[in-house]
């Protein structure tokens, strides 16, 4: 027969509501501050970070990784937009123009993310006959050179060797003759190319000897001799010696001195000017003063 | 006394902390129920200078952010009984509390309504021949105070300085920087049982709450009952409890007298449960739907089920009139009313210049209680809900949360106690360091 009595179960009795001590602890630590943003920002973090390491213990995840960065950086700096093409040289002349193109080993096309523009500048500056040299990739992937040259003032015989030189003092190649330059005035001795702006005013003051000057000749590191053409020779002053140049002009332009049978003209001590006159003429002039005792004496 | 007044200050201490940290949870622990409210202290208002009294009565600096009760187990006369019983249900409020304030407390603010509190006047003198008061002075006549023999397993809760008189001049709230010859000061004291105090403390602690101050349930349901007039004038608040019923009289804005009567409202409970021969639960149940003390005609003829698992078709479709509900629940709520008119007698309540009775707490919600009180207590009496603080949940507003409340109240801005001031000089230990300093300040 069925109870008639009602019993209660274990489900109706009154629920308890009280949490476990574990779970009134558990809940206490979850809402400690510090404990929500170590949780929050803090767990997330160390999570990550295993897995990064131990992902990347492993070499072949570390050299795939590596493999597809390159291949990307490949792709990307191979795209036909960064791709330099071919090479302008700009602002020299032809022969100039091989030799600069020789130091710059160029194998086109080539990315422009490979070209060292800066270490191309340098080479190209090492040349002697550069003075200064622009690099850059410029438009339609050129690679435009635009070199700046050195200009020769005068040529430096070094031995048996014509060297061209520039203002600076330095030299810039050489020539095989004389004739190939005939604009430049030539420079010799030692230390003639440490005074080329010297070399060069005197050259320039030169003026009516213009054509009968061979050369300038350095003449103990401290002063310039100028060798004029007949085998004359002009010594000048190591001070001011375009002005003692001057005045020998001014003589020859008085006197025509230069057109005489003069050997050497020694300006050194400038209040002295120094004549010596060649053997002929100085064997004439002895003759004529043995024979006519008192012409001097009477100019 | 000695270690009482260092607990005391280890208890202050943690108070300070805890409002530091800003959060600090307020723990009711009742013989019905067990509220817990989470407070956040904002520090003083923001937009209003703090000169003076602040907006709400200076309670704006707090808000409730987390409330939560549960059914109180394991507690009898607002004493513990059963430990493990009680923790539970102390770690479910806290738990629910915490919850719904979203932020973990590690303080605790718990109110005591039963161990048989004892209150105690006393009073001290000290000559301080015609100088300044100073707060050394105030700290030597509270030592100076006769301490009754309140027996070893007691235990002091409240000490607080009611009144300070200087010569011939009483009634000073302050007296320091005055001067005057003789100091004396009234002294309240309220001692409780050691035992319960230690279980409720051991309770706490098993929850991983730390105890940051101790309030008699009277106390603090008069200060959040009581209107401020009431306070200054003289009036006497009647918290109907669960399990105990407390008694406490206010007169000039201090506690002057403190008791708890060992009877509330679950003793009407088990009568009717008793008398009606009923489950407790359904006995609480028809309590607080049809429950009253003044019955009337229309109670004879309203019918209530009782009800019944018995399978007996007889038994289980009893019904009662309110009328006999009634005359079950009056004699044991006037019994309990006199118990308190035996106590204010006692305390010499009669004496005050007003006579308010407040009545408050969950009992005092029966219908017709406050005619019933009038006719035992006297004629000035109210019913009494606990003041409005910022965020209670509209839950908590009711009376019986009037001592919950008034903890917050006395969290937020306690009253000065004995151990509040510093301790007298002649109180440090001979060669301490503090006491040599303490000699130079007062002497350079």
């Amino acid at each position: 027969m069925r109870s008639l009595i009602r019993r209660r179960k274990a489900a109706d009795a009154p629920h308890d509501p009280a949490p476990s001590r574990l779970g009134y602890r558990y809940q206490r630590l979850l809402l400690t501050p510090g404990f929500r943003v170590f949780v929050r920002v803090g767990v997330p973090i160390i999570l990550i970070a295993i897995i990064a390491t131990s992902w990347f213990s492993h070499e072949e995840n570390r050299a795939m990784l590596q493999a597809r960065i390159d291949d990307a950086r490949q792709g990307f700096q191979t795209r036909p937009q960064f791709m330099v093409q071919s090479m302008a040289i700009t602002g020299t002349d032809a022969a100039l123009e091989t030799e600069v193109a020789a130091v710059l080993p160029m194998v086109f096309p080539v990315s422009s993310f490979d070209l060292d523009l800066e270490a191309l500048r340098k080479q190209v500056e090492d040349l002697q006959a550069v003075k200064s040299a622009r690099v850059k990739v410029g438009e339609a992937g050129a690679l435009q050179v635009a070199v700046n040259p050195r200009v020769p003032v005068a040529l430096w015989r070094d031995g048996t060797i014509l060297r061209l030189i520039d203002a600076e003092g330095i030299q810039s190649g050489t020539v095989i003759a004389r004739s190939d330059r005939l604009d430049l005035p030539l420079i010799a001795g030692d230390g003639a190319e440490q005074n080329i702006v010297e070399a060069l005013a005197l050259h320039a003051g030169a003026g009516p000897l213009r054509d009968r000057v061979r050369g300038l000749v350095r003449m103990g590191e401290r002063r310039w001799d100028i060798v004029l053409d007949r085998d004359q020779r002009i010594l000048l002053p190591g001070e001011d010696p375009v002005a003692a140049f001057d005045r020998i002009i001014a003589l020859n332009e008085a006197q025509d001195m230069l057109k005489r049978d003069v050997v050497v003209v020694d300006m050194r001590n400038a209040n002295r000017p120094t004549l010596r006159m060649n053997e002929e003429a100085a064997l004439a002039l002895r003759r004529v003063n043995e024979t006519i005792p008192n012409n001097g004496a009477n100019e | 006394m000695g270690d009482l007044y260092d607990s005391q200050r280890a208890m202050r201490q943690m108070r300070k902390a805890a409002m530091q940290r800003g959060v600090v949870a307020i723990l009711d622990v009742g013989t019905s129920k067990i509220a817990c409210l989470v407070l956040r202290f904002d520090g003083p208002e923001q937009f209003r200078s703090v000169d003076g009294v602040g907006s709400m009565a200076g309670q704006s600096q707090f808000r409730v952010i987390g409330a939560a009760t549960t059914r109180s187990r394991g507690v009898r006369f607002g004493e513990v009984d059963a430990m493990q019983e009680t923790e539970r249900a102390i770690r479910t409020a806290v738990q629910a509390a915490q919850k719904m304030a979203n932020v973990r407390v590690d303080h605790v603010i718990a109110c005591v309504s039963g161990a048989r509190p004892r209150s105690y006047g006393l009073d001290g003198s000290l000559d301080v021949s015609g100088g300044m008061i100073t707060e050394q002075d105030i700290s030597q006549v509270m030592a100076d105070c006769d301490v009754p023999d309140y027996g070893a397993d007691r235990e002091v809760l409240h000490a607080q300085p009611v009144n300070f008189a200087l010569d011939n001049r009483s009634g000073l709230a302050d007296p320091r920087g005055q001067i005057g010859h003789q100091l004396t000061t009234d002294m309240h004291m309220l001692t409780v049982d050691a035992a319960a105090i230690q279980n409720l403390f051991y309770c706490i602690k098993r929850c991983d709450l730390e105890l940051a101050g101790l309030a008699s349930s009277a106390y603090v349901s008069g200060m959040s009952s009581l209107v401020e007039d009431e306070q200054e004038l003289g009036a006497a608040c009647i918290d109907l409890g669960g399990g105990s019923t407390g008694v406490s009289i206010f007169m000039k804005k201090h506690m002057i007298y403190a008791d708890a009567v060992r009877m509330g409202g679950e003793h009407v409970t088990s009568d009717i449960s008793m008398g009606l021969q009923i489950p407790t639960a359904t006995a609480e149940r028809i309590k607080t739907f049809y429950g009253g003390v003044v019955a009337t005609g229309m109670d004879d003829r309203e019918m209530i089920e009782i009800g019944g698992d018995t399978g007996d078709w007889e038994h289980d479709r009893r019904t009662v009139s309110r009328a006999e509900l009634i005359g079950i629940m009056r004699p044991r709520v006037e019994e309990i009313l006199e118990e308190v008119r035996v106590r204010l007698d006692a305390a010499g309540f009669e004496h005050l210049p007003s006579q308010q009775i407040v009545l408050t707490g969950g009992g005092s919600q029966i219908p017709g209680l406050d005619g019933l009180a009038s006719k035992i207590l006297g004629q000035q009496v109210r019913l009494g809900r606990p003041l409005r603080v910022q965020g209670l949940p509209q839950a908590a507003i009711g009376p019986a949360f009037s001592s919950a409340v008034g903890l917050t109240l006395f969290a937020a801005n306690p009253q000065d106690e004995w151990w509040d001031f510093e301790i007298p000089a002649d109180r440090y230990p001979a060669r301490s360091l503090k006491r040599a300093v303490k000699w130079f300040k007062d002497n350079w």
